[in-house]
């Protein structure tokens, strides 16, 4: 069967490939993230004005998540298929706990304060929500319909609304589609699919009413930044100068002047995509596409080579969530799309992103190593 | 049900194919969709984003020049840059501005007036500028408010140098003052060079020499972050500061001048005859103009405005007196030279004087006459009969040509602005203004300096400077331009040089002059007592013609205010001129009792003499 010749085009016949293969590491996606971390190096140290201190930070952080990605490849994927309702439901309950204490506290709550760090649930459901819709769907029949279809549809609901409402519409948006990948995934008809996004359509202007005014506001300003240039606008105006400013070759390493003299506000965290294309350019920006692209297709090639439904369907949610993040993230940067929370994945500075994201690569670690052999 | 679960895994994989084939297509879209933006920014957009970001990058922050120093002719220092903390507001940057205001106010207990103030400045100016609220901070004031303010985004101190005027109302009028750039001044002064410069010359030399005091601005390039704070300079032009100014001016015979002055409003101007140097130019009473650079509160202004004295008055430029007595030896030189009548021509005085066929009386100021006079005595004695009947003998036309060349009615051109240019009249002039022809009785009250005679002390001063100087056309000015060297502001009006006169002629009318200080019979003949040198002078009385309508009746005030004009003109040592006077004294009575005094300090101080 032709899915399931082993093609391993990245084998390494040396005492290091022996040995990251003994620590179920994916070489070929193990290389994507190697190079792309130390992208992100280059760039934050740019972006942060050679604040060596925040690269500090930042390798403690990337290492902290290398190790939980090794420990994830680790386990056997069938631990995950039996923990995932668990990881789902501790999931939804800790989103509830923060959505209570919020409104105890002042405002917004997006974590808890566990002492020793502040966790933050919605990060969690990133990849407990796929795990779970994987979990469920590979219990039923394929294509899924009727009330197996209910019942997913509103497992993935779930989790969104609890945490658009703290409000993180960014990371909403990611859980949601993480959960919606699966169920596309899994083979959910174009006829429901048609008819769904006819009825998202439908129903903008209804979901309008429940859109807070800020975020209503993001939403105006991506249709017109320039109607508030030192307000709402400003974000979007000054990124664009940013990446326009950048041209075909870009203004070189550490070159950037729009993030170094702070007219670009976040430039280490969600918009460092526009840092990265005033210094790179044009030619760094397709590098870097390309570069997740090459990620992306080494993640569905494991989601192809997965064995079982539920590692095939998770893998390739998680696949697909992954490119989500790369297209929402510079979308918002480049002013096509709302300006929602969501980092540059692998690149911006930040913790909890960085472990999530890895998280999902150690699944797909673990999937793609613990596979068992077939006769060919 | 999931009992019953049949599941078909082959179908589910070519499911699952498909599905990832479509996702696949769809990443691939996107991404394009993303390339086309990241064109569409970079490549299209390029110039367009690259001009806003070196826009956003670049500030450009005016250096202020320091303003050049205005010295007297001795190095004393007249008007001097002194350090000053001033409190200044960036409008876009306070958040709140009527608390701002309010809350400054308490604490630095600042007028109501100077919050007025600002506020009618504050829509004038860009957003994003630098308006001063109050100047001169006291050093409490820097204290209290450097404590606070963390809590005034947008409210700063700067040090920086302010002008001082050491002299005060001494020389006020001379040396002028500057203040605030007003709306008017914003729309004509050139704006790149007075970025950073909250003030401009007003009067006086201030203003005339304002292009060389102020110096050229000069900026730092800043490459500053959003909220506009230099972070980086990216290039500096120093300030060019402005040209320091010497000036002809002798502040101690000034301070003589002025004191003398005292207990009259007038004016006193002293010009060295050779070179044409001002040596004084008193216009009494002054001003402080310290309060103007600060911005007067606008009680003190009105009161100054408002007083009877006139302080702001500059008498010296544009006080037009009518000159009296004081014009009679260039009358009697403009008959001379003009061979009307000869320097041994007589006249008798029966104390008043008639035009033929006339039954109107001109009288003599001294009742019962002269008797026969000659020239010299006329000029001894300012027998007003002789130049009745002199003017009346040369006639208007000639007599108004010859005046001419001395400077009357036209400015002396020296280097201030807003000078009159007093009034010679003739009968172009009375057609022209008041169409009507000229009156013989016109032409007899010329020849004593009287009727529409109007002279100012400078032009007095100067036409007397250039007799001493026989002829040679002596041109007042106060900066001396060869100890300020590069100045952009034009010297003097250029001037005939050189009125040709007889030499006898001036000699007879100098001598006579002489006699009016040094003989027995002349009207200042007080002066000349125990006088180690000889000083030739010409005393003057001049009518003062109408009280206005308006004035409140106040017996005293009243009969001050008729009191005549005393004038007073003289130069020395009289074998070789080095400095003629104008004195007026207004209601000062006798030119030669009351303005001759104050002229003969002056002398005798420049001369050297106790």
């Amino acid at each position: 069967m032709q899915l399931e010749t082993n093609t391993e085009e990245f084998v390494v016949h040396s005492w290091l490939g022996d040995f990251l293969r003994k620590l179920h590491i994916d070489i070929p996606l193990f290389l994507g993230l190697l190079l792309i971390s130390g992208l992100s190096f280059a760039i934050l140290y740019s972006a942060s004005t050679q604040n060596m201190d925040v690269l500090y930070k930042h390798l403690v952080r990337s290492g902290l998540a290398l190790v939980f990605m090794i420990v994830l490849a680790h386990i056997n994927p069938y631990q995950f298929k039996r923990y995932s309702l668990f990881l789902y439901g501790i999931g939804v309950v800790l989103l509830l706990a923060v959505l209570v204490m919020g409104e105890f506290g002042k405002g917004a709550q997006r974590w808890l304060d566990l002492g020793l760090f502040r966790f933050q649930p919605s990060e969690m459901l990133k990849i407990s929500t796929p795990m779970m819709i994987a979990w469920y769907l590979s219990e039923h029949v394929l294509p899924p319909r009727g009330k197996p279809l209910g019942i997913t549809v509103l497992l993935i609901t779930a989790p969104t609304l609890l945490i658009a409402k703290q409000p993180d519409l960014g990371t909403a948006l990611l859980v949601a589609s993480s959960g919606a990948a699966v169920l596309f995934f899994a083979g959910l008809s174009w006829r429901i699919i048609g008819s769904l996004l006819a009825f998202l359509g439908a129903s903008a202007p209804i979901l309008w009413q429940f859109l807070r005014d800020y975020q209503r506001n993001r939403i105006y300003t991506l249709l017109n930044p320039e109607a508030d240039p030192m307000g709402k606008g400003y974000h979007i105006i000054q990124s664009k100068i940013a990446i326009g400013s950048g041209g075909i070759s870009g203004k070189g390493w550490l070159g950037s002047s729009q993030s170094k003299l702070d007219f670009l506000p976040e430039s280490s965290t969600d918009f460092i995509f526009a840092v990265f294309a005033e210094e790179f350019g044009l030619f760094g920006c397709l590098g870097l596409l390309v570069l997740y692209l090459l990620i992306i297709s080494r993640c569905i090639y494991i989601s192809l080579q997965a064995q079982d439904t539920y590692t095939r369907l998770l893998a390739g949610g998680l696949s697909f969530t992954f490119f989500v993040y790369v297209f929402v993230n510079i979308g918002m940067v480049i002013g096509i799309l709302p300006v929602v929370g969501v980092p540059l994945p692998l690149i911006s500075y930040g913790g909890t992103s960085m472990v999530t994201l890895l998280a999902g690569f150690g699944i797909l670690m673990s999937i793609h190593t613990h596979r068992k052999l077939l006769p060919t | 049900m999931s009992g019953y679960v049949l599941k078909n895994s082959l179908a589910e994989q070519r499911i699952f194919l498909s599905r990832i084939i479509a996702a696949f297509v769809l990443i691939v879209v996107l991404s394009v969709g993303l390339l086309v933006r990241l064109v569409y920014l970079q490549v299209v957009g390029h110039t367009h984003y690259a001009t806003l970001a070196k826009e956003n990058s670049i500030k450009i922050a005016p250096l202020a020049p320091t303003r050049g120093i205005i010295y007297d002719r001795n190095g004393k220092i007249l008007a001097d840059n002194i350090p000053s903390y001033t409190l200044e507001l960036v409008p876009e940057q306070v958040p709140n501005m009527d608390e701002t205001l309010r809350n400054l106010k308490n604490l630095l207990d600042i007028p109501e007036e100077k919050i007025e103030q600002f506020r009618e400045h504050l829509p004038r100016n860009k957003r994003f500028a630098t308006i001063p609220l109050l100047l001169r901070l006291s050093e409490a004031q820097v204290a209290a408010f450097s404590v606070v303010r963390p809590y005034f985004p947008g409210v700063d101190i700067h040090a920086g140098l302010v002008r001082y005027y050491p002299y005060g109302e001494l020389v006020s009028h001379v040396v002028g003052y500057v203040g605030r750039i007003n709306e008017q001044e914003l729309k004509t002064l050139p704006e790149a060079n007075y970025q950073g410069s909250y003030h401009v010359g007003k009067s006086g030399i201030e203003s005339a020499y304002e292009v060389d005091l102020h110096g050229t601005t000069g900026y730092v390039e800043n490459e500053t972050n959003a909220q506009s704070r230099p972070i980086n300079i990216v290039n500096e032009f120093d300030p060019v500061p402005g040209i320091n100014l010497h000036l002809t001016l002798d502040i101690d015979l000034q301070k003589t001048a002025y004191d003398a002055l005292e207990g009259y409003n007038g004016a006193a101007v002293a010009i060295a005859i050779k070179t044409g140097e001002v040596l004084v130019f008193a216009s009494r009473p002054g001003f402080d103009p310290n309060p103007f650079v600060y911005g007067i509160g606008s009680k003190a202004y009105k009161d100054l405005q408002e007083s009877e004295d006139q302080p702001l008055f500059n008498r010296v430029l544009r006080g037009q007196y009518p000159p009296g007595s004081t014009m009679k030896p260039f009358v009697a030189l403009a008959g001379l030279e003009n061979e009307a009548i000869s320097f041994q021509h007589r006249v008798f005085c029966p104390g008043a004087y008639q035009l033929p066929n006339s039954p109107h009386k001109f009288r003599d100021w001294k009742k019962g006459g002269h008797g026969s006079v000659s020239m010299e005595n006329a000029i001894i004695e300012s027998c007003d009969v002789y130049f009745y009947s002199l003017a009346q003998t040369l006639g208007i036309d000639r007599l108004h040509d010859f005046l001419q060349k001395f400077g009357f009615g036209e400015e002396t051109g020296i280097d201030l602005k807003g000078e009159k240019p007093g009034l010679l009249p003739s009968r172009e002039w009375k057609r022209k203004t008041q169409n009507q022809e000229w009156y013989p009785g016109e032409t007899v009250i010329t020849g004593i300096g009287q009727g529409f005679t109007q002279v100012t002390p400078m032009q007095l001063a100067r036409a007397t400077a250039t007799l001493a100087n026989r002829g040679r056309v002596v041109q007042p000015f106060l900066v001396n331009r060869a100890l300020s060297p590069g100045l952009v502001a034009p010297a003097t009006f250029p001037r005939e040089p050189l009125i040709p006169l007889k030499d006898a002629n001036v000699t007879n009318i100098i001598n006579a002059m002489v006699n009016v200080i040094h003989s027995a019979r002349g009207t200042a003949k007080a002066l000349g007592l125990g006088l180690p040198y000889k000083m030739a002078a010409k005393t003057g009385t001049a009518q003062v013609f109408t009280v206005k309508q308006k004035e409140k009746y106040n017996e005293d005030q009243i009969k001050f205010k008729l009191r005549d004009h005393a004038l007073f003109i003289a130069f020395a040592p009289a074998d070789n001129p080095r400095l003629a006077v104008a004195v007026i004294a207004e209601n000062g009575g006798h030119g030669g009792s009351v303005a001759g005094p104050i002229a003969k300090k002056i002398i005798n101080q420049y001369l050297g003499i106790k």
